[in-house]
């Protein structure tokens, strides 16, 4: 056995190591469509609310009817934002998986899948709940709060830049919940601005 | 040198075998045929170094149904694990000592 030999068998067990337990082919371009999608919600979220209660940003539930309507309203601004960015990522991602010949259902993606839906979901319902009792101001910070934790939970099972953007994510909510009334602002530099920096690093990083 | 090469476990010694080793210890399980695409071998070449290693206990085989498909998923053993370690550590022995030559 030559130096080489055993310098290339110690590198291939640790590469088989890191590739059985890591989802590597998250696409860093699907960051920057779910980005842009997010920016152009919030756009259409900002008009939401405008229209609604001029002069203000937060909505102090004084008048029922509208703030119904417009909630309503915002709620179907996330969900679309939410399905475009999903089904462009899994897009991408299998287009990914298959250039750098990973399956895109494999072990590791499942895990990943697993830790990141067990705080989205519970982020999810605990959001439903407060728009049920009408606990508004707090949506936003909520939304970013969870994303980020779901994004350090799933850190471990790909590449590790993943934990850096879910600290981002919770710093900025916990801002969000420090100045009420600009949720608006908070969540589309979370959802908007951080992926799409994040996403053309990544790009840059592993894609290429 | 010869005496680094002692302490070389003699399960081991085979690529594919080191290589499920690799894989089961980074993961608390895996199923046989994500270990078959992962490592690309055939079908009987991966059953018959599983069949080795298990014969070591160095893994333990769990065999379950999901649904009406079996599912075969392999865990590895305590001995396993160590017996992995001591030979990851006389490989980098090895190369260091050849290093300083």
């Amino acid at each position: 056995m030559k130096e080489n030999n055993l310098d290339k068998e110690i590198t291939s067990i640790r590469q088989l190591m890191e590739r059985s337990t890591k989802f590597i082919s998250l696409s860093g371009l699907s960051g920057v469509m779910a980005g842009i999608y997010a920016l152009i919600g919030a756009g259409i979220s900002y008009q939401v609310v405008y229209a609604a209660f001029p002069g203000r940003y937060s909505y102090n539930p004084g008048d029922t009817e509208s703030t119904e309507k417009v909630i309503t309203r915002l709620l179907l601004v996330a969900l679309g934002v939410v399905l475009f960015a999903l089904v462009n990522g899994i897009w991408l991602t299998v287009r990914n998986a298959k250039k750098k010949g990973q399956r895109f259902w494999n072990p590791s993606s499942r895990s990943l899948m697993i830790n990141m839906l067990i705080p989205l979901i519970t982020g999810g319902l605990f959001i439903l709940i407060m728009i049920f009792r009408s606990y508004f101001g707090l949506i936003a910070p909520a939304c970013l709060i969870f994303y980020g934790l779901a994004l350090i939970n799933g850190s471990h099972f790909t590449v590790g830049d993943v934990k850096w953007l879910g600290i981002c994510e919770l710093v900025l909510g916990l801002f969000a919940a420090l100045f009420p009334g600009y949720g608006l602002f908070f969540w589309a530099a979370g959802f908007g601005v951080l992926h799409i920096v994040y996403g053309i690093m990544m790009y840059y990083k592993y894609d290429r | 040198m010869r005496s680094a090469f002692e302490h070389f476990d003699k399960a081991f010694e085979n690529r594919i075998r080191l290589q499920i080793m690799s894989v089961l210890a980074a993961n608390e399980s895996y199923d046989f045929n994500s270990l078959k695409e992962l490592l690309e071998v055939t079908d009987g070449n991966l059953a018959s170094h599983l069949k080795g290693l298990e014969k070591e206990e160095y893994i333990q085989v769990n065999k379950s149904f999901l649904g009406r498909k079996p599912n075969t998923r392999y865990v590895a053993t305590k001995k396993g694990l160590t017996a992995f370690t001591n030979h990851l550590q006389a490989l980098e022995n090895l190369i260091r000592s050849q290093q300083k030559g």
